[in-house]
This record gives structure tokens, sequence and C-alpha cells, in this order.
């Protein structure tokens, strides 16, 4: 195993560490914008194992998935946004 | 000149560094996800911190592949991120502060209660000009 192999298995590792703590902020959020935010770092945090998973294997296929992850995460925050100030007016 | 330059392995210190800085401000803007005291200074965190950090990583990734078909999907990413990012935290910022999400007690509010009352000033005037009956 190389160095370099290690660099990126410690990146996946720090990035999974990331999304348990995000996780921790979506169960214990007070208010539900906490939890939209939560949600928007949960996406970023996905497109970044992502990018270091293709980046392991070698397979340029699967940066198609973060480019829709990038897409489809601007789209769930934005309506959850709108749903939040459409419904307590 | 650079017949005994190992590219391969220069690209691999370059992407390894890239994303190492890139790993490390995610995991400090989901530290302050977790530990900051308010919803406003905590949204501030995430968008400042995890937009940068994935910038870095897709950035380490292009430099690694090398084809310009990767760099031009990472630059499209990158793009698509530093545009959206701020967008959707002003509009979640924006309906917090319309359903009164409760600021942190340490924070100086005096301009925006000035701003919040020249504003409501101005809607109620509107809305009595626009009042059929009066």
């Amino acid at each position: 195993m190389s160095l370099f192999s290690f660099t990126l298995i410690f990146a996946m590792a720090a990035l999974s560490i990331c999304l348990v703590m995000t996780a921790i902020r979506f169960a214990i959020g007070p208010t539900l914008p906490d939890r939209i935010t939560a949600f928007d770092l949960f996406v970023a945090n996905v497109i970044g194992i992502v990018a270091i998973y293709t980046e392991l294997t070698g397979n340029e296929d699967f940066i198609d998935v973060a480019i829709i992850l990038s897409l489809f995460g601007f789209l769930g925050s934005i309506s959850f946004a709108y749903y939040l100030m459409k419904s307590t007016r | 000149m650079f017949e005994n330059v190992n590219f391969l392995l220069i690209r691999e210190i370059i992407s390894s560094v890239l994303i190492i800085i890139g790993v490390m401000f995610m995991l400090i803007s989901t530290i302050g996800l977790l530990r900051f005291p308010d919803f406003y200074i905590r949204m501030s965190a995430i968008t400042k911190g995890a937009t940068l950090g994935l910038g870095l990583i897709l950035s380490g990734m292009g430099i690694y592949f090398n084809e310009p078909d990767m760099f031009l999907k990472v630059v499209l990413i990158i793009c698509f991120t530093f545009i959206t990012s701020p967008v959707a935290a002003h509009v979640i910022g924006r309906t917090a502060v319309r359903n009164k999400i409760p600021f942190w007690d340490r924070t100086n509010l005096e301009e925006f209660k000035d701003y919040m009352h020249n504003e409501h000033q101005f809607h109620r005037d509107h809305e009595k000009d626009n009042r059929p009956n009066k």
C-alpha cells in the first residue's frame, strides 16, 4: 500500500467522521432550518467522498454522480426553504 | 531536460496535499456545525468552509487524472457549487429571519432591529395604500 492510497483512505475516514457529526446535528438540531443546513453539508460531504472514491479506484465514470449530486443538493435545500416559507404564513 | 522526472509522483504529491487541505477545511466546518451556539453562525461556518473544502478536493482529483474531459467536469462542479451555495444560504437565512428563529444572546442586534423596524413601517404603509375601503 503506497503513501498515496493511504492518504486517500485517511481522507475518506475523515469525511466519514464528518458525516457522523453532521448526523448528530441533524438529530439534535433545535429547529427545522438547522436540519436543512445539516442536509446541505451532508450532500457536500457525499460529493467529497465520491470524488475521493473516483480517485481511489481510477474509474472515471463516478464523477458524473458528483455532478448530479451537486445539482440535486441545491434543488433540495431551495425547495425545503420555500416549503418552510409557504407553510408558516 | 525532464527525462528523469517522475510526473506521476509529482501529480500524486500535489493531489494528496490539496485533498488533505480540503478535508481539513471540511472537518473544521463540521466541528463548527456541531459546536457553534446559533443557527446563523452555524450556517455561516458551513457556507464558507464546506464550499472551499469541496473545491480543493475536486481540484486535487482533477490534477491527478490529468485529462481534458475530467478537468472540464471538475470545473463544472466547482463553478456550480460556488454559485449555488451562497444562494441557498441566503434563501435559508431569509426563511429563518421570517420564521423568527432566535439569535444568540450575545449578538449585537441594534442595526438589525432598526432595519426590521423600517421595513415593517414600509410594508404597513404599503398595505395602507393598497387597502380598498379607506
